[in-house]
């Protein structure tokens, strides 16, 4: 055993011509987990990927795919990968069945035509089998792109986008298949726009920014890194500022205030403010309250909030 | 090489599976070098010197090697497909031979050039064309050109995996339909001014061209010309010998590596 992560990366680095995409990638994956790739377009989510896969050579620095050096022995890696994503695709002149042959040969499954079946079946694709990948919808098409991951389970699976621009049903087989995976200890490495699906199925999450891994960690202590969000709705204009004021003294932060609504806000880590103490202390000072309310942040706050201090 | 040979039949039958599924294509490929025999033989046949049906029979090994050489238009359209629509890039995360995949495109590519040979050399059977020598002579002649076909879908393979879109592949495709045009594949080259001879006779395809009409006995081995067309059957092999030598280990090269 020569590591005990799934995939593991130092000081990843590439560059096409000027532009510098990633500067010096460090990411550490244990096994059996789903690691979410988070970051805005351009953030480098996707050379990662691509140098992970081995679709990519780096400039510099070293990474170990399911324990092998990703540049010295690109062949165990691809054995013990599958790649998923929208740079990576089935064939559209074939049908779905034929292109589950294909893979299942290419892999040397003994009885390429009962896999290709078999997976057909569980990805609810065997009425359109017979028809060219080209006329499927697109959560038939990514059903079908997962199915030809699947053909023999992959130590790691990479999926890039997986849901982008599907249904909901689509959506959750996809889902349900990335758990069942993760269930039989395949590591899944996900890159996703939806926070929402990284906080469904990421075990961590690793959000890139500028070519490097900014922050680490799991949804949870992502979201009590930038802490909770308070809000104060009042009936009267006149009285925002000095909400404003029982807002600063309670939190020490600069409030944010939303004019049409007549509410103003705060963002807070302090876990000793709750909301019956809110309460009583706008109560206090004499500010007409119409509605109070702390939430805990999603996903989405975090990834604006940490992408903005990167940016800064 | 038991790798290479299952992982490149595999990619084989994925090429015949998707002719199979898109028939129109191949349909409009193959009526092609029919109606340019059609409209030459009897257009331009009745302009030249030539009479009408030896210039046809001259015409016939000629189209059939400007054909072939298509290769490079179809080997590169499909090339740069694979590449635009992700298909090259999820094989290349495959454990499989790194030269299976354009190993499957070329062979494919000659077994349908191969069938389409049949209908053109049916029309041209109506229109005067004959195998003058021996059938063993028409089967080297027939054997020569599908190799030079396999040489030219390297190239096109080559320059598909470079281009990366299927638009710049289309438009620079269309200009290899000059090729044949500064060779000996529709007219002689005798009457060309000197240096344009020279050029035209070091084309591959004037050396390929040479060599089918000299094996089927349709047209005698130009005198005074330069060494690939004086010696037609060599020279068609050492053109096909050195655009392999060159460009299967460039396209491989390319496959392997993938980025610019």
């Amino acid at each position: 055993m020569t590591s005990t992560y799934a995939v593991l990366s130092e000081g990843l680095e590439k560059r096409f011509g000027e532009v510098h995409a990633l500067r010096g990638l460090d990411l550490a994956v244990a096994p059996g987990t789903v690691c979410g790739i988070l970051g805005s377009n351009g953030a480098g989510k996707t050379t990662a990927v691509r140098l992970l896969t081995t679709l990519l050579r780096p400039d510099a620095g070293s990474a170990r795919v399911a324990g092998h050096d990703l540049v010295r022995e690109p062949e165990a890696v691809r054995r013990a990968i599958a790649v998923t994503g929208q740079y990576a695709s089935v064939d559209g002149d074939l049908t779905g069945r034929q292109n589950l042959r294909l893979f299942a040969r290419l892999h040397r499954v003994r009885g390429p035509a009962e896999r290709a079946a078999e997976l057909l079946d569980r990805f609810g694709l065997t009425e359109s089998a017979d028809r060219p990948a080209s006329t499927y919808s697109g959560g038939m098409r990514r059903r079908l792109d997962l199915a030809a991951s699947l053909i023999r389970r992959p130590e790691i699976l990479f999926l890039d986008e997986p849901t982008t621009g599907l249904d909901p049903a689509s959506r959750n087989l996809i889902w349900d298949a990335v758990r069942d995976l993760t269930a039989d200890g395949t590591t899944v490495l996900l890159t996703t726009q939806y926070l929402e699906e990284a906080d469904q199925l990421a075990h961590d999450i690793a959000l890139v920014a500028k070519g490097r891994v900014a922050h680490t960690g799991s949804p949870s202590q992502l979201k009590a890194l930038i802490g909770a969000h308070v809000e104060i709705v009042v009936a009267d204009a006149d009285v925002l500022a000095k909400a404003a004021g029982v807002l600063d003294q309670l939190t020490g932060a600069e409030p944010s205030f939303d004019h049409v609504r007549n509410s103003v806000g705060a963002v807070t880590r302090d876990t000793t403010l709750t909301l019956p103490r809110l309460v009583r202390e706008l109560d206090a000072a004499g500010v007409p309250l119409l509605d109070a309310s702390i939430r805990p942040p999603t996903l989405d706050d975090v990834f604006l909030r940490l992408t903005k201090e990167v940016a800064a | 090489m038991s790798m290479l040979a299952h992982d490149g039949t595999a990619m084989l039958g994925r090429q015949l599976q998707r002719i199979r599924n898109t028939p129109g294509l191949l349909i409009l490929t193959q009526t092609m070098p029919i109606t340019m025999l059609l409209f030459f033989g009897y257009v331009f046949g009745s302009a030249l010197a030539m009479p009408g049906e030896e210039y046809r029979s001259f015409l016939v090994p000629g189209l059939l090697v400007a054909t072939a050489a298509n290769g490079i238009m179809t080997g590169m359209f499909q090339a740069a497909q694979d590449v635009h629509r992700g298909v090259t890039d999820r094989l290349r995360t495959l454990p499989i031979n790194r030269a299976a995949v354009p190993l499957g495109q070329s062979v494919a590519d000659v077994m349908v050039t191969a069938a389409g040979m049949v209908p053109f050399l049916l029309v041209g059977l109506a229109v005067g064309w004959r195998v003058e020598k021996s059938p063993l002579q028409a089967v080297g002649a027939l054997g020569l050109l599908l190799l030079f076909r396999f040489a030219t879908t390297w190239i096109g393979i080559f320059l598909g995996l470079l281009t990366r879109s299927e638009e710049a592949a289309g438009q620079l495709g269309g200009a290899t339909f000059i090729l044949p045009l500064l060779s000996n594949a529709y007219i002689p080259t005798e009457g060309l001014p000197g240096w344009l001879r020279t050029l035209a006779e070091w084309n591959p395809i004037s050396a390929v061209t040479t060599a089918l009409r000299d094996l089927f006995g349709n047209a005698p081995v130009p005198e005074g010309a330069a060494w690939p067309v004086a010696h037609p059957i060599a020279g068609s092999l050492m053109w096909c010998a050195v655009l392999l030598a060159v460009f299967a280990p460039l396209a491989v090269r390319r496959y392997a590596h993938g980025e610019g």
